[in-house]
């Protein structure tokens, strides 16, 4: 009897165990179609050719696939919106944690998830009805669809995962450190900014890996904000096309299985491992500076 | 096994450090002996004016979501009639509704949420009730963390060439479903598995203290003292799926139709896709303005009324658990 409820037991965890390998499953998957169906490409350019190639003209004849401007775009959106999302973000989480009574907490936490759940298109569109004609008017440039415009954009959806990451690492600071901080004389301030913040910097460093990673792999924003040009920027205020916009605007006129298409998939990987190596060290930094007291991820 | 888990309790419930800082304040004021008084008068008012900073940047998340939804509404208002919610299309997408996108999109996220609810559940279960600490369950994290990660639209390039192309099903509600519901998984089992943590661990040692089984203790104490959680986790998953717009532009979506999915086999339309297609594609950008601002305005209600539902639900579940 005992033997055939053991038994019973290890088949259910046998049972959960195969149901929680479904995302494992999933991005083993997404990472073998995705090779699949980009690498044929690399039968036509060379990878450094396709990495480092300047000029991108897929409908071209003969074509080009050269995707380094669409990933110089990536970058430069992902950046500059880093410099607006990451001081907003911590700060924000900084105050929520330490500062906020109870009664503001409970209404701007809620508002930074509400941030979180807008949908990207909706905050394309607004960018692209709203701050576009603005930015062109204010600041006399040719289009306000550019990368400055975008980066903005993106800072509003990324400030959501910064922050509740951040803010989760900063209330996981032992209550004891900061109390040996407010002994010593230290004021609230002080005991912020010299004790709390570096005990929690590797959730933060965690939390604004995360928020960049998201930023870098949006796409509804940069494909109807960023202005969409294929070539390498010179300044924040020309247009650009990072690789989600050019991968979400083309697909649907590539022809099935042709070269545009393959090259298409090939940038899906270059994204993909792009996101994946700021995972990675996400996760690396959450392990391995595992804050003490209750870990943050 | 079970006394290495302890209660974890909600993160904010950690000791009140303001109540800390009033009593050492208080104390310091005290014995006002200090010589060094005005030095600590100025370290008072830096710390003022940051304090203020920090307060004044929190807000400006709550501006951003005030001007962008305000501004929606305030355009979008007058193109909200019974005429527009229900009524397909009409005259090359410039006049009538939008009632395909809407039942599109409810279509779309409920196939993801059946996709994703039972596999996010028991995954949720799998890694608080079962799994040890080790190198197995950080693999699996590392799935559940990386497949968050996952940019939308490389989930509508997995989506085109698994569900559509390999698997034969086509542009069609169930391809869009699935991609959805692969996309919405690591939403489910987050808050699954922070619904199952809530119930404190005494609620197992009793049930299985009584002699139920763990199955037993699992399913007829543990998840129904976690499901209102779980639920809460469900409708987040519902509402991103509902917002998305890259993964369903390969998988399931198509610029126009007149009439509703009659089987999971059919091409639809959806309401983020539609905004897109009207704001970006379409010869009559202008004229259709009103109409996109309408289905925006139809998707942030949508969306974040789910949202909203979800953030009161939990908030009073939180002051019940206390």
């Amino acid at each position: 009897m005992a033997n055939i409820r053991q038994m019973k037991n290890r088949g259910m965890h046998v049972f959960f165990f195969s149901i929680a390998t479904a995302s494992i499953t999933i991005l083993l998957m997404i990472s073998i179609f995705l090779f699949m169906e980009g690498l044929p490409i690399f039968k036509f350019v060379s990878v450094i050719n396709f990495i480092f190639g300047k000029s991108w003209y897929p409908t071209a004849d003969p074509p080009d696939f050269g995707i380094f401007p669409l990933i110089i775009g990536s970058l430069a959106v992902t950046v500059l919106s880093a410099a607006v999302s990451i001081p907003l973000g911590v700060m924000t989480a900084a105050y929520l944690a330490e500062i906020a009574s109870a009664k503001v907490r409970e209404i701007i936490k809620p508002i930074v998830e509400l941030l979180a759940a807008l949908p990207s298109v909706v905050i394309g569109f607004f960018g692209m009805v709203v701050v576009a004609p603005f930015l062109q008017n204010v600041l006399d440039i040719a289009t306000g669809l550019n990368i400055f415009n975008a980066s903005i954009m993106l800072a509003f959806m990324s400030v959501p995962t910064i922050c509740s990451i951040s803010e989760d690492a900063i209330y996981s600071v032992p209550t004891s450190l900061k109390e040996a901080s407010l002994a010593l004389g230290a004021t609230h301030l002080e005991t912020m900014a010299r004790v709390i913040l570096p005990a929690s910097i590797s959730g933060i460093s965690t939390a604004i890996i995360l928020g960049m990673s998201r930023a870098i792999g949006e796409t509804m924003v940069v494909l109807m904000v960023a202005g969409g040009a294929a070539m390498v920027p010179s300044s924040i205020f020309d247009p650009a096309r990072p690789m989600p916009a050019s991968i979400a605007a083309e697909m649907a006129e590539a022809p099935f299985r042709g070269k545009h298409y393959y090259a298409l998939f090939a940038t899906g990987i270059v994204l993909f491992v792009f996101t994946f190596i700021f995972n990675i060290i996400a996760e690396q930094i959450a392990h391995k500076y595992r804050q003490v007291g209750e870990a943050s991820l | 096994m079970l006394t290495t888990r302890t209660d974890v309790m909600d993160d904010h419930s950690v000791a009140p450090l303001s109540t800390v800082i009033e009593k050492i304040e208080k104390t310091k004021s005290n014995n006002n002996s200090q010589p060094a008084s005005s030095c600590i008068g100025r370290r008072k008012l830096i710390q003022k004016i940051v304090f203020s900073i920090l307060r004044a940047v929190a807000w400006v998340n709550g501006i951003a979501l005030l001007i962008i939804v305000s501004f929606m509404v305030a355009n979008g208002w007058r193109a909200i009639t019974w005429t527009f919610l229900t009524q397909p299309p009409r005259d090359s997408m410039t006049k009538g509704g939008i009632l395909p996108c809407i039942v599109g999109t409810l279509g779309l996220s409920l196939g993801a949420l059946l996709v994703a609810f039972p596999i996010g559940v028991g995954s949720a279960i799998y890694l608080n009730e079962y799994a040890r600490q080790g190198r197995l369950l950080r693999i699996i994290r590392l799935g559940i963390n990386n497949l968050a990660g996952v940019p939308s639209v490389v989930f509508g390039l997995f989506g085109l060439a698994f569900f559509v192309t390999y698997l034969k099903v086509g542009i069609s509600l169930l391809a869009g479903a699935l991609t959805l519901g692969a996309m919405t998984l690591p939403v489910i089992i987050g808050a699954s598995e922070e619904a199952l943590k809530a119930v404190p661990a005494t609620y197992r040692e009793a049930s299985l203290g009584l002699g139920a089984t763990k199955l037993q203790t699992i399913f007829r104490v543990v998840l129904p003292t976690a499901l209102p959680g779980i639920l809460t986790g469900g409708i987040l998953g519902i509402s991103r799926a509902a917002g998305e717009t890259a993964p369903i532009m390969f998988t399931a979506a198509i610029f126009f139709t007149t009439k509703l999915p009659s089987s999971i086999f059919d091409e639809i339309m959806a309401l983020p896709y539609h905004i897109y297609v009207l704001a970006t594609a379409g010869t009559e950008i202008e004229k259709t303005r009103p109409l996109q601002y309408g289905t925006a305005l139809v998707l942030i209600a949508l969306v974040l009324g789910l949202n909203l539902a979800a953030v009161v639900w939990r908030s009073r579940l939180r002051k019940r658990m206390q």
